[in-house]
């Protein structure tokens, strides 16, 4: 018997690999290596900087909340519902992921801002978003909302509809199906499309610096406060940066647990 | 007493059926996949829409043209068991069963689920989870959870299919014994002729969109 010629491609493939890990991780490892430790926490001892990361973390957590408050009702009708326009509409939910985020920034001053369309609106009712906090909020739900719904429409989609029929006939309205038996089983995508929106906006920068401008302590988000430092102060940057690595590490490692978690209760879905 | 009268186009054919189901004598409609049994359990239910036609049940009208009635689904409760038994993934057995007994309190559903459960011999199912569960086990379990909620009928479609010979006559003393709990209008569809001799039961068979005594089809 012939041994069998090693076949190539799988070496060339390894290497391509390594080469995407390499590229992938190194410029995150060296955040945390090119400055002592030490360093980086002596910088995170400045109120600023530690006023950035509890803004975008309030931020960024109130954009979620309004996003999965009023996005997965939305993404049940989308998902549910076969209707005329349909697919407009699912673009047009999807539009703010490709539009580059300083289109997305001049966009909702059009729209929002004091000389925008509906700015004088907003005035009368007394409120005030550009360089405002619930401007950074605002930002952050724009270009985050996306991630979020069309994850959760792909998740309502998934769900069993018999399951769903079967609920009906036991007598539970649209809504109890909705809350009791669709949101359940929908919950690992519905849970990845949040962490994603989550991780979208805690990251965000252009659209915040453009809507809601740059102001420490009001409108300065970490990401904000990275690019003011990175110019004069680099171990600063740094530091906040590593924050930045760390929280969307930790996003991305509970969302993967919290999938695994609920695969192993509730078994694949047939 | 439930009564249909209904009209609709399905694919190639029209279904155009009437019939009467009675409390105590379940009425079994046996015909080839595809000649609309699933349809009209569906219509009955209030998941599809019949293109006309009337449909009662103990008193109350269901649907009707006529007169632009179409209750749905949730008002009709009829707890059509699918034949892939459709339980709750997410839930234990017992939660499955209590699913239909919303708004009574908790206590009184956990015990009201541990009962029916009881009745079709599975309680010590309670707490597992359908995954977990044998295809013999998921059809009693799924009976149960369609006789707790007390429907005014009782609509189940091909309640054998996917078991084995012996979960097949399991399933087979299963539905005897809901039926006989139920007091209530059963209808049961099945492509077995074998399935409606087992159930003592009026029979019916669907065929170019009608409804025909058995003998003739």
């Amino acid at each position: 018997m012939r041994l069998r010629a090693p076949s190539p491609f799988p070496l060339v493939a390894g290497v391509a690999l390594a080469i995407v890990l390499a590229f992938l991780a190194i410029p995150l490892v060296a955040v945390f290596v090119d400055v002592p430790p030490g360093d980086l926490l002596r910088a995170l001892d400045d109120p600023s900087a530690r006023d950035a990361l509890r803004l975008s973390l309030e931020t960024s957590l109130m954009a979620l909340g309004l996003i999965i408050a009023l996005g997965t009702p939305a993404a049940w009708l989308l998902a549910t519902r076969r209707f005329r326009g349909r697919a407009v509409l699912l673009t047009l939910v999807e539009l703010p992921l490709v539009v580059p985020p300083a289109v997305a920034g001049i966009a909702l001053l059009a729209a929002l801002g004091p000389q925008g369309l509906f700015g004088g609106a907003l005035a009368d009712l007394g409120i005030e978003l550009v360089l405002q906090r619930a401007g950074v909020v605002v930002a952050l739900t724009f270009v985050a909302s996306p991630f979020y719904i069309r994850q959760a429409v792909a998740a309502f989609e998934s769900v069993d509809r018999r399951l769903l029929e079967a609920a009906r006939t036991l007598g539970a309205g649209e809504a109890r199906t909705f809350l009791r038996v669709a949101v359940p089983l929908a919950r690992p995508g519905l849970l990845a499309g949040a962490a994603l929106a989550w991780g979208r906006a805690l990251g965000e920068f252009g659209a915040t610096l453009m809507f809601a401008g740059s102001f420490r302590g009001v409108t300065q988000t970490a990401s904000l406060a990275i690019y003011e430092r990175f110019a004069t102060d680099f171990t600063a940057a740094l530091a906040l940066s590593a924050v930045l690595v760390a929280a969307s590490a930790a996003i991305l490692l509970m969302t993967k647990l919290a999938m695994v978690g609920s695969e192993e209760l509730h078994g694949a879905q047939r | 007493m439930l009564s249909a009268e209904i009209r609709r186009a399905v694919r190639d054919v029209t279904l155009d059926v009437r019939l009467d189901a009675r409390p105590g004598r379940p009425l079994v409609l046996v015909g080839p996949s595809g000649a609309g049994k699933t349809t009209l359990l569906r219509m009955i239910a209030g998941l599809l829409r019949p293109d006309a036609g009337r449909i009662s049940c103990a008193g109350a009208v269901w649907f009707d043209d006529g007169s632009g009635i179409d209750l749905r689904p949730e008002q009709r409760r009829c707890a059509l068991l699918h034949q892939d038994d459709t339980l709750f993934p997410h839930l234990r057995a017992w939660r499955n069963v209590a699913f239909g007994l919303h708004g009574r309190a908790p206590r009184e559903r956990h015990a009201r689920a541990l009962d029916v459960l009881g009745q079709l011999g599975v309680e010590r199912l309670a707490d597992a989870y359908p995954r977990a569960l044998s295809g013999g086990e998921r059809r009693r379990v799924a009976l149960a959870r369609a006789l707790a909620a007390e429907p005014p009928a009782l609509l189940l479609d091909e309640p054998f299919t996917g078991l084995d010979d012996a979960a097949r006559e399991d399933a087979r003393a299963a539905v005897r014994a809901a039926v006989a709990l139920a007091e209530v209008p059963v209808i049961l569809v099945t492509h077995d002729l074998a399935d409606a001799r087992a159930l003592d039961a009026d029979v019916l068979a669907l065929a170019d969109g009608r409804l025909t005594s058995p003998e003739a089809a």
